[in-house]
């Protein structure tokens, strides 16, 4: 049984998110607008871009806009050499490529751990999430895939 | 030999009128249904305007009769002057049955075929008879009753053995509507339109089969994905190559080869499935011009200019409809006729001028002629008849946006509506499939002197020659079209380089080419490496000439462009970015897009107005100048590109302030100059328009009142007088004539310092 053909109730219920984690944070992604997951790719830089865009990467031919997550979660550099994941999500009419720290595995999420975004967080952060899930050991905070380029195009030019 | 050009002609119309009739049929049934958008029923006008265009130059009589009484009721449906009722679209359906069998027959036997279509043809002409103005819909149905019986009792008399089954079913199923009027719901178009495939299914469906034998319609879509893989499968190839060497199995080196053999074939024709030189499709325009102008009764040499000039297929594709009309269109209302000409002191026989180029990251197509012109006071005129614009919009518009009036639709001039064109759909249809593909229309006319509409289309999907340079170890690509020349000089010798007020020139025999540090521009982080030498890239875009200072320069390669993701758009240096052969992506720097950074980036100082006018006066060997005229007709030139527009205004509508005339103009406070008074000139205060050169600096903008404007002319300076008079860089001889060069920063500084202060401190 597929996704596609469990009543809209049911699969609330359960969704498939593709976790990841960003500055020691768990984020997710439902696991329908991921793409694909790909190793560290040749980044070429972009001058004058906002400071959110990492570069731009070559997906089979695709040129795709890599978006550096820990800028856009406002979180500080990595201090490691560890190269970052790719996690490629299709978004509207175009596909960007979010690079995070490491990737996790693809959780279901019941319905009853679901919260809605607490109002305290930082807008900035709050406008990306969907939403936030009580997982047992820690939260998982689920990112609207659409929002993430729209706001770096909008972003600071650092 | 032409009998085969004749033949190619044939079959591409059939080809397209029955994918164009297909969209109709699609298209009128939801304009039945009554979901129908003003742009659906455009849209169906413009595919049979397109139908007809082409069959009146094949000599189809009997498909334009009937595809011309189609597109009169259609545009007076479009403009709402009748309402699509029931027995319009039953009757714009048959049309296009009729049209398929016309068509059909065409195909199989290579001429009309013998069916009459005269019912049709006088039920459509009845139909558009109707009473003007929106009339109810019973009102149409009426009259339509009253009109139809006629014809169809006129057919019947015909001995029916002499008609073809379909023109027999048009007779009858128009008398069974006829009685079936009093209940429109009945009147249902698939009757008709199943009867008639059934009637000829056989001929049909083999004839069919043969024009699309030779060619195949492939989706874009599917081109972009198997160029796509091609491309990855050259890298692939790139790196099994670089294995070959160390692999010892002598089978393996051969089977490699292989590969990269096949692999550059493949390439390659992928590659030549998606480009074709202009030339392709500039072919058939001799035929088409001596044509029409026979028809019109006018004598037209065209003139062909950049042949080779490769578009993408695409481009191609959606050019081909613009450059049909916008060719109609010259001819029909931009030329004149020999006797016209004569009496003008024009040669008798006009001049038709296509040039395609590649300019800026851009196609360029140009089609002037040396015709009548755009007379703007009719537009004008129009304009307001129309409804378009309010009279005072009207009265304050400039020659331009006059000018960008008539890719309104249904907007025409034509004193008459003839069977080539004037119903003003021509120039709606270049501009909405320009604009679909992402280009843009523009359109300069002086009347009397002929008219140029200039087609910008963009290269996304084009493959072009780049130059690859590096910047502190960062690749970028440069469109090799805008590239001029390239100069190396070693690092210890750096003479010829001089610096002024912070920006750099570089003497390039004998003229001051300013230069623009790549690295600083987009301003890339210091990388330790020192280049041993100065390259630079000698650019020209819009006009300007400048040299990019690089680290390195690669290779020429044939980059496919790619445009940016939506986040990066707005980056307006960069012209896409594209994939190099070791997989890696590289940006394609906009020429225009660097210059116009660079500059805004060098005019912050305070002595921005005067190295402005300097540079752009003495550094470009080539410029484009306004001429216009002062005073007692003294003539003056300004370089084109301190120019942002020019504008007419009333004289009334200039006031006063702090004793500055000035006049509301956008939104902002426009101060104005006379450039007569300032130059001592006789003022002439009768005139009622204003002619304004509006030249911008810094944020600001500042209005030079002239007496007219004369031309633009891009011309090399040959002589210049080193005698100066206050307000002038000198004097030049342009355009044949003695004419002084306009010093803008001088007349501001003398007439009104103020306003300078005020500029600078902006």
């Amino acid at each position: 049984m597929t996704l596609s053909i469990v009543p809209e109730t049911a699969r609330s219920l359960a969704l498939q998110i593709c976790t990841f984690t960003v500055g020691g944070l768990l984020f997710g992604i439902d696991v329908k607008e991921v793409h694909e997951v790909l190793r560290a790719q040749h980044v070429t830089r972009v001058p004058l871009a906002p400071g959110t865009v990492r570069g731009l990467i070559n997906l089979r031919g695709q040129i795709v806009t890599a978006i550096d997550m820990r800028a856009r979660l406002q979180f500080p550099p990595m201090d490691s050499d560890e190269p970052p994941t790719n996690v490629v999500v299709r978004h509207g009419e175009g596909t960007v490529s979010l690079l995070v720290d490491e990737i996790g595995n693809v959780l279901s999420v019941d319905h009853e751990r679901y919260e809605r975004t607490p109002e305290s967080l930082s807008p900035v952060i709050r406008d990306l999430l969907d939403a936030v899930y009580k997982l047992d050991d820690r939260i998982l905070l689920v990112l609207n895939a659409s929002r993430i380029p729209e706001i770096a195009a909008a972003g600071d030019r650092a | 030999m032409s009998s085969n050009a004749a033949e190619c002609l044939v079959q591409e119309f059939l080809v397209e009128s029955y994918e164009n009739l297909d969209v109709v049929d699609a298209n009128l049934l939801s304009i039945e249904r009554g979901d129908a958008t003003p742009e659906t029923l455009a849209a169906v006008f413009r595919s049979v305007h397109t139908i007809k265009g082409t069959c009146g130059f094949l000599g189809l009589s009997k498909l334009e009769s009937v595809a011309h009484n189609a597109e009169n009721l259609l545009s007076l449906l479009r403009d709402g002057k009748i309402a699509p009722g029931p027995a319009i679209t039953d009757a714009l359906l048959r049309t296009v049955d009729a049209i398929r069998s016309i068509l059909a027959n065409l195909e199989r036997d290579g001429d009309e075929g013998s069916a009459s279509h005269d019912a049709l043809v006088e039920l459509l002409a009845a139909l558009a008879a109707g009473r003007p103005g929106p009339p109810a819909q019973e009102a149409v149905l009426a009259s339509a009753a009253e009109d139809a019986p006629s014809p169809a009792g006129a057919e019947s008399g015909v001995p029916t053995s002499e008609l073809l089954p379909f023109a027999d079913e048009v007779a009858t199923s128009k008398t069974n509507e006829a009685e079936a009027l009093p209940k429109p719901a009945n009147t249902s178009p698939v009757p008709p339109s199943r009867s008639v495939k059934e009637s000829s299914p056989e001929p049909e469906a083999t004839s069919r089969a043969s024009v699309v034998d030779n060619t195949i319609r492939v989706d874009i879509g599917l081109l972009d994905r198997v160029m796509n893989l091609v491309g990855e499968l050259v890298l692939t190839r790139n790196r099994i190559l670089q294995f070959a060497p160390s692999m010892a199995e002598h089978g393996f080196a051969n089977a490699s080869q292989r590969l990269n053999l096949l692999t550059t074939e493949l390439q390659e024709a992928v590659m030549k499935t998606r480009m074709q030189p202009i030339g392709n499709l500039w072919n058939k325009l001799p035929r088409m011009v001596r044509d029409l102008s026979h028809a019109c009764g006018k004598r037209v040499e065209l003139e062909l200019d950049g042949n080779d000039t490769e578009l993408d297929r695409t481009i191609i594709e959606a050019i081909k409809d613009p450059l049909t009309h916008a060719v109609r269109n010259a001819i029909d209302h931009g030329v004149e006729t020999p006797e016209q000409r004569v009496a003008q002191g024009k040669p008798p026989v006009a001049r038709l001028l296509l040039r395609a180029y590649h300019e800026g990251g851009q196609v360029n197509i140009e089609i002037s002629d040396d015709g009548a012109g755009l007379n703007y006071d009719r537009i004008r005129q129009r304009a307001l008849e129309r409804g378009l614009v309010s009279s005072e919009k009207a009265a304050e518009m400039g020659e331009r946006e006059l000018g960008h009036l008539i890719f309104h639709p249904g907007f025409s001039t034509a004193a008459q509506v003839t069977n080539v064109s004037g119903r003003g759909v021509g120039m709606d249809v270049i501009k909405t499939n320009v604009e679909r593909i992402g280009g843009s229309v523009d359109i300069g006319s002086v009347l009397g002197r002929g008219t140029s509409l200039k087609l910008k289309i963009p290269l996304t999907l084009a493959i072009i020659p780049a130059l690859v340079v590096t910047s502190r170890g960062e690749r970028f690509a440069i469109p090799q079209v805008n590239l001029h020349e390239l100069v190396r000089i070693d690092r210890d010798e750096r003479r010829g380089i001089e610096r002024l007020y912070g920006a750099t020139f570089y003497r390039l025999r004998g003229q001051l080419l300013p230069l623009v540090f790549l690295g600083d521009c987009l301003e890339l982080p210091e990388s330790e490496e020192r280049a041993e030498a100065i390259n630079i890239v000698v650019l020209q875009g819009d006009g300007r000439q400048f040299g990019l200072v690089v680290d390195s320069i690669r290779d020429t390669e044939e980059i496919v462009v790619k445009p940016l993701g939506k986040e990066l758009r707005g980056l307006s240096v960069f012209a896409g970015a594209t994939i190099m052969g070791d997989g890696h992506v590289a940006l394609i720097l906009d020429v225009l897009g660097l210059a116009l950074r660079a500059n805004l980036r060098s005019s912050g100082g305070s002595h921005s107005l005067d190295t402005a006018t300097t540079t752009t006066t003495s550094a470009t060997p080539q410029e484009s100048f306004l001429l216009f005229s002062v005073g007692s007709g003294a003539r003056m030139a300004i370089p084109l590109s301190l120019v942002s527009r020019l504008e007419e205004i009333r004289r009334d509508s200039v006031e006063t302030s702090a004793g500055r005339a000035v006049v509301q103009y956008r939104g902002e406070i426009l101060p104005l100059i006379d450039l007569a008074a300032a130059f001592g000139h006789r003022v002439d205060a009768t005139r009622e328009r204003l002619t304004v050169i509006v030249h911008a600096c810094g944020t600001r903008h500042v209005g030079l009142v002239v007496d007219e404007i004369l031309d633009t002319v891009t011309e090399t300076i040959t002589t210049r007088q080193s005698i100066r008079r206050p307000g002038t860089l000198g004097s030049a001889v342009i355009g044949g004539k003695v004419t002084d060069l306009l010093d803008v920063a001088g007349v501001l500084r003398r007439v009104d310092p103020d306003l300078l202060h005020d500029e600078n401190a902006a």
